[in-house]
């Protein structure tokens, strides 16, 4: 059975850019890196299960400029998929299908997830600055 | 008239073989990474920077302890689920396709198990 190269739909450079599809392919994106993501949850949860000396070198990896880019992006991931999570979840309980309420929804999603980012990173320097 | 058989019908599921098991098991584990997620994201940030002392005295915290028990099994669950449906769509090579989907739910397996593992030896160990 051949399968191979099929011609397949939707094809996708014919479209212009819209929020409603850009928002669609990014909640795919931040899942597939929030699943590699649970890596650094993994290592530091098996870290800290196993010593002292293994757990500082996942803090201080976490802590290097690359670490905190890599959380960066991972909280942003995480607060998005969260939210348009939640607006998935109540297209499927059947609501929010019209175009205007489309469009407010996932405005309201990029403004939440930008917000909540930009909250945890104050509050997690805050955290830091009292610690030491 | 209808093509379908009395027990199709009776199911209700359509065409859907274990499609709709898949969907709803993902929107279940989404509803449960709400609080969860949420909790998280939260004693993280209450941690930040934490030593070693400080992590443990947190993972083993029995509440703590349970709530990073479940925010692990639904996440690998939720994970799998969701790349499950990324490969589906993308990769149209029958045996390639089948190999990662194998290797990505054995991974969140593993993985999950893992995490599991730590969590576990860190509230008995202390």
């Amino acid at each position: 059975m051949a399968t191979d190269n099929r011609p397949l739909s939707p094809h996708l450079q014919v479209y212009r850019p819209q929020l409603t599809s850009m928002l669609s392919i990014l909640h795919r994106l931040t899942g597939i890196a929030l699943a590699a993501g649970t890596l650094l949850l993994v290592w530091w949860l098996i870290s800290a299960a196993t010593g002292p000396t293994a757990f500082d070198t996942v803090q201080s990896f976490i802590g290097s400029i690359f670490g905190r880019i890599l959380l960066l992006g991972w909280s942003f991931a995480i607060f998005y998929h969260l939210s348009n999570g939640i607006r998935h979840l109540v297209w499927d309980a059947g609501k929010g299908f019209e175009l205007g309420t489309v469009y407010a929804s996932g405005w309201l999603v990029v403004a939440a997830s930008v917000a909540l980012t930009v909250i945890s990173w104050i509050s997690a320097y805050v955290v830091l600055g009292g610690a030491g | 008239m209808s093509t379908r058989t009395p027990l199709g019908r009776a199911r209700g599921l359509g065409s859907a073989k274990s499609g709709t098991g898949h969907w709803w098991a993902q929107r279940v584990t989404a509803l449960a990474l709400i609080p969860l997620v949420t909790w998280f994201v939260i004693s993280m940030i209450v941690i930040t920077g934490a030593n070693h002392e400080t992590a443990l005295s947190f993972i083993s915290s029995p509440i703590n302890a349970v709530l990073l028990t479940l925010l692990i099994v639904a996440t690998f669950y939720h994970g799998q689920l969701g790349l499950q449906v990324v490969i589906e769509d993308y990769i149209h090579t029958k045996w390639l396709e089948v190999t990662l989907i194998l290797s990505v739910k054995g991974g969140a397996i593993f993985l999950g198990v893992a995490s599991v593992y730590a969590v576990i030896a860190i509230a008995l160990g202390g």
